[in-house]
């Protein structure tokens, strides 16, 4: 018979990886917003 | 490193709004938990949830950098909402939802997993649903109403609960009885679930 209920996955109280955290952490240092005459907005990645 | 647990989430944003980039770091650790396990507990996927978890906070990052925020004290649900659309988005991608569960007896997803049915499928896929939805309303009523609310209506048990006023436990019993009394009337009725 199919187990439906199975004991809570562990993983439920696991966390994202911490090279995910980094990349976040990094794209939002290198990101830079400008907005123009026209009201948009340029996204520059600088590294 | 000392966790920053007294400036509240609005000060942090605002603080990263102005250039101080530590604060989107302080922000992240702080609920990173919180919303893993609850990408996690819709796609049951370890490496997808760190994909959705990814792909939020760059949404987060982009909203915040342009001004494009409207701080209300209500962070936490921003964000949660925006992981909660990109899974929606990853269903609808995948062309998947997840409401049946592979047993060995059938497989669903092998009728449906096709995104360019042909005529012939569709009219198999159709008449499949049809017959599931007539197998259902065979059920005992208090059966097939958790049945409904959880399949279909992707309702929790919590909700269940609340809703037909009987225990979790309670709705979790009439779930289970409610899938072995399916199987039994696929049986009887010597149906063919699988293409």
């Amino acid at each position: 018979m199919m187990q439906l209920y199975s004991k809570k996955s562990p993983e439920f109280r696991e966390q994202p990886r911490k090279e995910t955290i980094q990349f976040l952490v990094n794209f939002s240092q290198s990101l830079k917003v400008i907005k123009t005459k026209s009201d948009h907005f340029i996204e520059l990645n600088l590294n | 490193m000392i966790r920053d647990t007294l400036t509240p989430d609005s000060k942090l944003v605002s603080n990263y709004i102005n250039g101080n980039e530590h604060s989107l770091e302080i922000l992240i650790k702080r609920h990173q938990q919180r919303l893993f396990s609850f990408i996690y507990s819709k796609v049951k996927n370890k490496d997808i949830t760190e994909d959705i978890f990814q792909d939020t906070f760059i949404k987060v990052i982009r909203t915040l950098k342009k001004g494009n925020y409207n701080e209300e004290g209500k962070f936490l649900p921003w964000v949660v909402r925006i992981s909660h659309n990109l899974v929606i988005d990853h269903f609808r991608k995948s062309n998947r939802m997840p409401k049946f569960r592979n047993t060995d007896e059938f497989d669903i997803f092998s009728v449906l997993g096709d995104d360019v049915l042909n005529a012939e499928k569709k009219m198999i896929k159709e008449q499949i649903h049809e017959d599931v939805r007539e197998l259902i309303n065979e059920l005992p009523e208090e059966q097939k109403q958790v049945l409904i609310m959880r399949m279909y209506n992707d309702m929790s048990f919590n909700e269940i609960s609340e809703n037909t006023g009987v225990s979790i436990n309670t709705a979790l019993g009439r779930m289970r009885y409610a899938l072995i009394n399916l199987r039994k009337l696929i049986e009887k009725n010597k149906i063919i679930l699988v293409n």
